[in-house]
C-alpha cells in the first residue's frame, strides 16, 4: 500500500508552484528557519523555550503567544495584500496570473480574519481579563494552552500550503460548489478546510473557557456590573463562539466529506445544494465579525474611559448593547447573499435586522463621546487609536447600513464598495482596537512601554495611509469595480484610484514598520513600569506588578465598585500584609497541548494529501495524548509562602 | 482595598454539603464548563440534523429512506442506548453512596450495552454499502451517515472515555476527582442518549413514515 502513497505524495509534490515569488517564499522561510534554529542552538535556549513558553499553561505567556503569532499572520496577510495592491496599480497588469491572484486573495483574507484578528484578540483577553477579575488563571489553564497549540498548528497548516502542494483558491468564503472536487482539485482547498477546522477547534475551546472562567472566578464582590467594559466583552464574545463556533465546525466537516469521502452535500450531482454551504458558512461567518469586533468594542471603553479620568457613560447600556449586538448577530446572516434570489419578503427581513445592529452601535459610539466630554483627556498613544476608530468606523458602519438596502445592495454586491465597508470595519475597528489594546497593555505584557513619539507617528502615518487605500475603493466600486478582478483596462476612470490605493498600501506597510522599530528600540530604550500602574489605570489589572507575577495576585482583591483601582487610590492603597500570605495553588506545566497540536497537525496533512496512513498516526497520538492526560495526577503544585514574599518583596510590595 | 482571605487551599477545599462530585471549587467550574461544552455539542447537532432534514428527500433515484430503514433494528439500537443511560445513572448513584464494586459493575453494564449498540449500528452501516447505499450515493445518504455517525464516533469516543475512568475508579477508588471524571463522562452519556432521542424521532421513525 505504502508506494501508492508515495506515488500519490509525489504527484502533489510535482505540483510545486513554479514561480519565482513562491521560489523566493522558499528560500527566505528555509532561511529564517535555519537563523531560528542556529540562534536557539548557539544561545542554549532550546530548555528555555520548552520550560518557559511551549509547555507554559499561564494565561499570561499564552496570550503573548497569541499575539507574537497573529503578528507573523499579521505580516504574511499583509504581504498578501501588497502583492495584489502591486497588480491592481496599474491597468493591464500581468505581475501575477490569475491563478496565482486567486490564490492570494484567498489567504489574504483567511489569513487576516482568522490567523491574524482572531488570536490578536485573543491574545489581549488572555493577557488581561484574568488581570481584570482579580483571578490567578483561567477556569481551564490546560486546556488554555491545548487552545493556542491547535489554533497554531492550524494556522502553520493553513500556510504551508503555497510552499508544498499549492495554495486554496476559491476565496476565504469558500462557495461550492466551486469549491468542490470536481473544479477546484488538488490539495489547496483541503488545506483550507482542515486548517480551519483545527484553529476552529481550539477557538471553541476558549470560548468555553473564557465563560466559565469570567461567571465563576471574579474576584471576591465584583458582582456581573462591577465587571471591566473589556471583561463584559470578553463574556459576550465567549456566547457567541459557543453558538457560532460548532457551524463552522459542522460546514467544513461536510465539504471535507465530500472532498474526501466522495458524499454529496453541497455538489450539484446527486442531489447536493450548494446554498446548504453559504448558509451554514454565514450563520457562523456573521457572528464571526462581532467575535472580532466585540472585544476591540471593550478595548476602546477601557481605553476611553483611563484616558479621559471618567468612570465610563451608561455602562448598563454598554452592557445592554452589547449583548443586543450578540443576538442581532445570528439574524442577520442573508444579506450577505442578498443577490442570490432568497425573495423579497426574505431580504426584508434581512435588511432590516441589519439595519437594526446600528442602533446599539450608535449607542456605544455616542457613550465613548460623552466619556469623553469634559473628560481631562490625556493623548496618548493607545488613546490616539482609540480616536482614530471613532469616525473610521461610523464610516464603515454608515456604509453597511448602505449594503443593508437590498434592492440597492444588487446594484454594490461584491464591489470593491463592499471591499471598502469592511475593510473600514475590520481595519478601523477590529485592527485600531486591537492596537489600542497592544500599546495599553504593553507594559503589563513586558514591564516597559512603547515609544510614545514613534506611537504617535505610527498611528498617524497608519491612520492617513489606510485611508488613501480604502476610501478610494468607494469610488472605485461605485463606479463598478468588482471585487477579485486580477486585472483591469485601461479608459473606465479607475486608474488613478487603484494608482492612489496601492500607494497608500505600501504606506500602510511603512507605517508597521515604525511599529516594528518601536517594539525592538523599546526593549532596550522603553519607559520602565515600576509602580505596575503606569498609565494611572482604573481597573484591577493595574494594581498588579508589570509584568504580572505568575500568581497574578498575592493576596486576591475585594471588590467594591466599578473601576475597583481607580476607586481604591482614592481612598489610600494599602499593599496586603506579608503576614497574611498562604501558598498559592497553580496549575503544572504540561507538555501534552502542544504534542497534541502536532498530532492535530500530522493528521490533517495526511488528509489534505489522503494520505491515510499519516492521519491514522495523527489521530492515534491525539487520542494517546489525552488517555496520558487523563492518568496524569500529578498537575498542580502550590507555590510556598516564602517565593510569594520573595517576588513581592522584589517588586517593592 | 480590604483583602478577603481565602481558606488555606481555596480549589481543593472539600465541602462535603453535596455531593462528592461537587465538593471541591475546581470539581465544580469543571463540572460547569462540560455543561458549557455540551451547548456548543448542541449547535454542532443540531447542523446537521438541519442538513439531513433539507436533504432528505433528495435521493437522487438511490434508495429512500423508508427502504431502508428496519424497524427491529433501530428499535434494539434505541432500547439498549436508553437502557445504558439508565444504568449510567444507577453507577453514579452507586458512586454516591461510595460503593465501589457496585458502581464499577454498572459501569461495565453500561459500557457493553454501549458497545453493543456501536456493533449494530457498524452491522446497520456495513448492510446499507453492501447493497449500494454507500455515503457517495445521494445527498440523503451523505446527510445520513454524517448525522447518525457523527452520533456513533461519539458513542465510540464515550466508550474508551468511560474505559479509562473504569480503570481510573478500579486504581483510585472513590475520590473527589475520580468523582467528578465519572459524573462528566455520565452527563456526556446522557447527553448522546439525548440527541439519539431525536434521531430516533426524525430520522428513523419520521424517514419510515414520509
Amino acid at each position: 500500500m505504502l508506494p501508492r502513497y508515495f506515488y500519490n505524495f509525489s504527484t502533489f509534490m510535482s505540483m510545486f508552484p513554479h514561480n519565482y515569488l513562491i521560489y523566493g517564499a522558499d528560500v527566505s522561510i528555509v532561511g529564517a528557519t535555519a537563523l531560528i534554529i542556529f540562534v536557539l542552538t548557539y544561545f542554549k535556549k532550546w530548555k528555555w523555550l520548552w520550560d518557559n513558553w511551549i509547555t507554559t499553561v499561564d494565561h499570561k505567556r499564552i496570550g503573548i503567544m497569541y499575539i507574537l503569532a497573529a503578528f507573523a499572520m499579521f505580516f504574511r496577510g499583509g504581504t498578501d495584500g501588497l502583492l495584489m495592491r502591486t497588480q491592481l496599480a496599474l491597468p493591464n497588469l500581468h505581475f501575477l496570473s490569475a491563478q496565482h491572484y486567486d490564490e492570494i486573495f484567498t489567504t489574504h483574507g483567511t489569513i487576516m480574519i482568522l490567523f491574524m484578528a482572531m488570536p490578536m484578540l485573543i491574545g489581549l483577553i488572555n493577557v488581561a481579563v484574568p488581570l481584570q477579575i482579580g483571578a490567578r488563571d483561567v477556569a481551564f489553564p490546560y486546556l488554555n494552552a491545548i487552545s493556542f497549540w491547535t489554533f497554531f498548528f492550524g494556522a502553520m497548516l493553513f500556510n504551508i500550503s503555497f510552499v508544498f502542494g499549492g495554495s486554496p483558491d476559491a476565496g476565504w468564503t469558500s462557495y461550492a460548489p466551486l469549491s468542490e472536487l470536481q473544479f477546484d482539485p488538488g490539495p489547496g482547498e483541503n488545506y483550507y478546510l482542515l486548517g480551519l477546522q483545527l484553529a476552529g477547534i481550539g477557538t471553541i475551546a476558549t470560548g468555553v473557557n473564557f465563560l466559565v472562567t469570567i461567571l465563576k472566578m471574579r474576584a471576591p464582590g465584583m458582582t456581573l456590573m462591577k465587571m471591566p467594559q473589556f471583561t463584559w466583552a470578553t463574556l459576550i464574545t465567549s456566547i457567541i463562539i459557543i453558538f457560532a463556533f460548532p457551524v463552522l465546525t459542522v460546514a467544513l466537516a461536510l465539504l471535507t466529506i465530500d472532498r474526501l469521502a466522495g458524499a454529496h452535500f453541497f455538489t450539484i450531482a446527486a442531489g447536493g445544494m450548494p446554498m446548504m454551504w453559504v448558509n451554514l458558512f454565514w450563520i457562523w461567518g456573521h457572528p464571526e465579525v462581532y467575535i472580532v469586533i466585540l472585544p476591540a468594542f471593550g478595548i476602546l471603553s477601557d481605553v476611553i474611559s483611563t484616558f479621559s479620568g471618567k468612570k465610563i457613560f451608561g455602562y448598563t447600556a454598554m452592557v445592554v448593547s452589547l449583548a443586543a449586538i450578540a443576538a442581532l448577530s445570528f439574524t442577520v446572516w442573508v444579506h450577505h447573499f442578498f443577490t442570490m434570489g432568497a425573495g423579497a419578503a426574505v431580504n426584508s427581513f434581512f435588511g432590516v435586522s441589519t439595519m437594526l445592529i446600528a442602533i446599539p452601535t450608535g449607542v456605544k459610539i455616542f457613550n465613548w463621546l460623552f466619556t469623553m466630554y469634559r473628560g481631562r483627556i490625556r493623548f496618548t498613544t493607545p488613546m490616539l487609536w482609540a480616536l482614530a476608530f471613532i469616525p473610521t468606523f461610523v464610516v464603515g458602519g454608515m456604509t453597511g447600513v448602505m449594503l443593508a438596502v437590498a434592492p440597492a445592495d444588487y446594484q454594490y454586491h461584491n464591489s470593491y464598495f463592499l471591499v471598502s465597508h469592511f475593510h473600514y470595519v475590520l481595519i478601523g475597528g477590529t485592527v485600531f482596537g486591537a492596537f489600542a489594546g497592544i500599546y495599553y497593555w504593553w507594559p503589563k505584557m513586558f514591564g516597559h512601554k512603547l515609544n510614545e513619539r514613534l506611537g504617535r507617528w505610527h498611528v498617524g502615518t497608519f491612520v492617513l495611509f489606510f485611508n488613501m487605500t480604502f476610501f478610494p475603493m468607494y469610488i472605485v466600486g461605485l463606479m463598478g469595480m468588482t471585487r477579485r478582478m486580477y486585472t483591469y483596462p485601461s479608459g473606465l476612470g479607475w486608474t488613478a484610484l487603484n494608482l492612489i490605493e496601492t500607494i497608500g498600501a505600501f504606506g500602510q506597510g511603512a507605517s508597521m514598520m515604525i511599529m516594528a522599530v518601536n517594539i525592538v528600540r523599546s526593549i532596550k530604550f522603553g519607559e520602565r513600569d515600576v509602580t505596575g500602574d503606569i498609565w494611572d489605570g482604573r481597573t484591577l489589572e493595574w494594581s498588579t506588578t508589570s509584568p504580572a507575577a505568575e500568581y497574578n495576585f498575592s493576596v486576591l482583591p475585594q471588590v467594591t465598585s466599578v473601576d475597583e483601582w481607580w476607586e481604591e487610590k482614592k481612598r489610600g492603597v494599602v499593599r496586603p500584609d506579608h503576614a497574611t500570605f498562604k501558598p498559592i495553588h497553580m496549575p503544572n506545566n504540561s507538555g501534552w497541548p502542544f504534542l497534541i497540536g502536532l498530532s492535530f497537525f500530522i493528521a490533517g496533512f495526511g488528509l489534505v494529501f489522503n494520505w491515510w496512513l499519516s492521519a491514522i498516526v495523527g489521530a492515534l497520538g491525539i487520542i494517546t495524548f489525552l488517555f496520558l492526560r487523563s492518568f496524569d495526577y500529578n498537575t498542580d503544585h502550590y507555590i510556598p509562602v516564602d517565593e510569594v514574599k520573595r517576588v513581592e518583596a522584589a517588586a517593592g510590595r | 482595598m480590604a483583602y478577603s482571605i481565602p481558606s488555606d487551599d481555596h480549589e481543593h477545599a472539600i465541602d462535603t454539603s453535596g455531593p462528592l462530585e461537587y465538593s471541591t471549587e475546581e470539581n465544580k467550574l469543571k463540572i460547569l464548563g462540560f455543561w458549557v461544552f455540551l451547548g456548543a455539542e448542541f449547535v454542532l447537532f443540531s447542523c446537521l440534523f438541519a442538513t439531513y432534514i433539507v436533504l432528505h428527500g433528495n435521493t437522487a433515484g438511490g434508495p429512500t429512506s423508508q427502504q431502508l430503514y428496519d424497524v427491529n433494528g433501530f428499535m434494539t439500537e434505541t432500547m439498549l442506548l436508553l437502557v445504558s443511560s439508565f444504568t449510567s445513572g444507577l453507577a453514579i448513584h452507586a458512586m454516591r453512596n461510595n460503593q465501589k464494586n457496585q458502581m464499577i459493575v454498572w459501569w461495565i453494564i453500561t459500557m457493553g450495552l454501549g458497545a453493543g449498540f456501536v456493533g449494530m449500528e457498524i452491522s446497520e452501516f456495513v448492510h446499507y454499502v453492501s447493497i449500494g447505499a454507500t455515503i457517495s450515493r445521494s445527498a440523503f445518504l451523505s446527510g445520513f451517515f454524517t448525522l447518525v455517525g457523527t452520533h456513533g464516533a461519539h458513542v465510540t469516543l464515550g466508550f474508551f472515555w468511560m474505559l479509562s475512568i473504569l480503570i481510573q475508579i478500579i486504581r483510585k477508588g472513590i475520590t473527589p476527582i475520580t468523582a467528578r471524571k465519572a459524573f462528566v463522562v455520565s452527563l456526556y452519556w446522557h447527553f448522546l442518549d439525548v440527541v439519539w432521542i431525536f434521531i430516533f424521532t426524525v430520522v428513523y421513525l419520521t424517514g419510515k413514515v414520509v
